[in-house]
């Protein structure tokens, strides 16, 4: 079976984020990358369903090429071939456009399986692994936590709001991934060196116009400044003032 | 006039108070509303809803209502078949994974979780945070039809007087995946997305066992959940679905009580945009005291059972 785990370069999330002078987008000079925490469990997912059911594993990106970094630790992850979708302008690309070129490129690979991760956490949409899904006429499950696959099926469960769900899906299916669904491995020296002979292909993406326009971004407004009302169990009288008569809380 | 088509979910016949302020959110922002609903019980959940701003209900109806997909597409003709300009649903698990399908049906781009919504000339301009709050972007769209879904606890839910017109729209498309069965939560728990008030617990509460005091602490409060910090959900004391912050959920609560929580970047990502913010912590220098709005220099061990008995005592006052 025909596996894809897309994945994303996202800044890391300890980055120092800084803005253009004209709030017009964020200061990418010198700005540290990292794969987004929940393609990692994508990748990882991927892999372990390659080694159940056989098949092959495709890292895909739309990303710049210098994404290529990122794509080979898939690659020393297990990934058998990695295609980068190059646009310099990835990050800016609305959840939409990134669906559909996505789209496109899962189209041409043949794939079967699609996993993601179920939010990049840059743009925070959770929005590209069912609009994807639904560009191709798939099934889709987001957030999964606990899986099963065969070929033609599927069971998956999700926690939402008010519990577990197990839902059936039919392949060819996206399966958006969250936390504890898997532990991602760790790329060995072994796979390291097997990484460089992979092959790892850059494609144009498929032509998708953009239909969010960015008024504004900047940082968010400072909190006022707060205080330390005393220490120990006997401040707790003074919080409790403070909640109940300057912050009305309580 | 613009009219948006608002996805409602209820339980037990009546809606969510997330599903309401996105209600409110698009009544505040001038645009009419049509709700849309399905499950058992949504005509009675459908009833009131004229109340809370909208002027139509539209209940999805047929045997693929436990399909996301089948669901989405019945939605997608709603919007069309009222003419509507846009879907909007809270940041739900199930708001957000639909309001994304539902998006592609109508070919156009979704802002999700969005933190304020305006009206200016005839487009809809929204507020929305990117890496989980670290920067807040305005953005307005040029699709074909506006799709957002709304942060819990940020837009006041719209009170008013009026009847809703309910109507019937049958769920035809067929369905590729479906839920076969849930597993619930015990009921009195909130979701920390959720939750009006979240007592997080980090490292510092040094064991698992010793979240009884998180637990004491938001039950007397009452209307609270327990959160966490990474470093307890990965240690295994807390399930994922408590986690705040960058990796975790993104929350936004009238109150904020961190204990024994040192206030990483990722942490404070997830959660400084709630209203009032309390940090507990034996370090005077912990980060967490730069976001918080009242802190107490402490041992957690000492603070927290004292702060559980003074809320309870001002609870019993009220
Ligand atoms: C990719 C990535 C994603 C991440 N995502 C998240 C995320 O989503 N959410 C998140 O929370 N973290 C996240 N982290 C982890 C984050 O960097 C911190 O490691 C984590 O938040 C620390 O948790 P903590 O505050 O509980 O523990 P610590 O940093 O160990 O802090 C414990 C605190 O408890 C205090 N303390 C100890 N004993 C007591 C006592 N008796 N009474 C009172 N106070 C006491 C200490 O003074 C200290 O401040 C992420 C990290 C990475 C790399």
């Amino acid at each position: 079976m025909n596996i894809i785990a897309c994945v994303k370069r996202v800044p890391t999330t300890d980055a120092d984020v800084r803005f253009k002078a004209d709030s017009s987008g964020l200061e990418t000079d010198g700005l540290p990358y990292m794969i987004s925490f929940y393609d990692e469990i994508a990748l990882e997912q991927a892999v372990l369903t390659k080694e159940a059911l056989g098949g092959e594993v495709t890292a895909l990106t739309l990303g710049p090429a210098s994404g290529s970094k990122e794509l080979r630790e898939c690659l020393a992850k297990g990934a058998d071939k990695a295609v980068i979708l190059t646009d310099d302008e990835w990050m800016s690309c609305d959840c939409r456009a990134t669906a559909k070129r996505l789209a496109a490129a899962i189209g041409e690979l043949d794939a079967k399986l699609v996993f993601m991760g179920r939010v990049a956490t840059d743009r925070d949409n959770a929005a590209v692994g069912p609009m994807c899904a639904t560009y191709l006429g798939w099934a889709c499950v987001s957030g999964v936590i606990e899986m099963e696959c065969g070929e033609d099926k599927g069971t998956a469960k999700v926690e939402t709001e008010d519990g577990i769900e197990t839902v059936e899906f039919s392949l060819p299916a996206i399966i958006t991934c969250n936390k504890g669904l898997n532990t991602p491995r760790y790329a060995g020296l072994k796979g390291i060196m097997a990484a460089k002979k992979k092959p790892l292909e850059e494609q144009a993406p498929a032509a998708a116009d953009g239909q969010a326009v960015l008024s504004t971004v900047s940082a968010p407004p400072a909190r006022p400044e707060g205080r330390i009302v005393g220490t120990g169990a006997e401040a707790v009288p003074a919080l409790i003032d403070a909640l109940r008569n300057e912050a009305q809380v309580l | 006039m613009t009219t948006l088509v608002v996805f409602v979910e209820h339980s037990g016949g009546n809606a969510r108070r997330g599903s309401l302020e996105a209600l409110g959110a698009a009544r505040a922002a001038g645009c009419d509303c049509i709700a849309v609903l399905t499950g058992a019980d949504a005509a009675q959940a459908a009833q009131t809803l004229g109340n809370s701003g909208a002027a139509k209900a539209v209940v999805l109806t047929g045997p693929a209502e436990h399909s996301a997909d089948a669901v989405a597409s019945a939605m997608a003709e709603v919007v069309s078949a009222q003419g509507a300009d846009g879907f909007m649903a809270a940041s739900t698990h199930h708001g957000q994974d639909l309001a994304a399908r539902v998006a592609a049906h109508l070919d156009s781009v979704l802002f999700s979780d969005c933190t304020g919504l305006t009206q200016e000339g005839d487009s809809l301009s929204v507020q929305r945070s990117w890496l989980a709050g670290k920067a807040i972007a305005q953005l307005t769209s040029a699709a074909p039809a506006f799709c957002c879904t709304t942060r819990l606890n940020v837009f006041e839910i719209f009170e008013g007087e009026s009847s809703v017109e309910v109507s019937e729209h049958a769920i035809s498309a067929e369905a590729k995946a479906r839920v076969v069965s849930i597993e619930a939560k015990g009921e009195t728990k909130l979701d920390v997305k959720e939750a009006p008030v979240v007592v997080s617990g980090g490292r510092g509460m040094k064991e698992a066992e010793h979240f009884a005091l998180i637990e004491d602490l938001a039950a007397a409060f009452g209307d609270a959940a327990v959160g966490a910090s990474r470093a307890v959900v990965d240690a295994g004391w807390r399930p994922h679905s408590e986690q705040v912050g960058q990796t975790g959920k993104v929350v936004a609560p009238q109150l904020y009580v961190a204990v024994g929580i040192s206030g990483a970047i990722q942490h404070l990502a997830g959660m400084r945009t709630s209203g009032t913010i309390v940090a507990i912590n034996k370090d005077a220098d912990a980060p967490i005291f730069k976001v918080a709005d009242y802190g107490i220099v402490g041992d957690a061990f000492e603070v927290v059972p004292a702060l559980a008995e003074a809320v309870r005592a001002v609870k019993a006052e009220a």
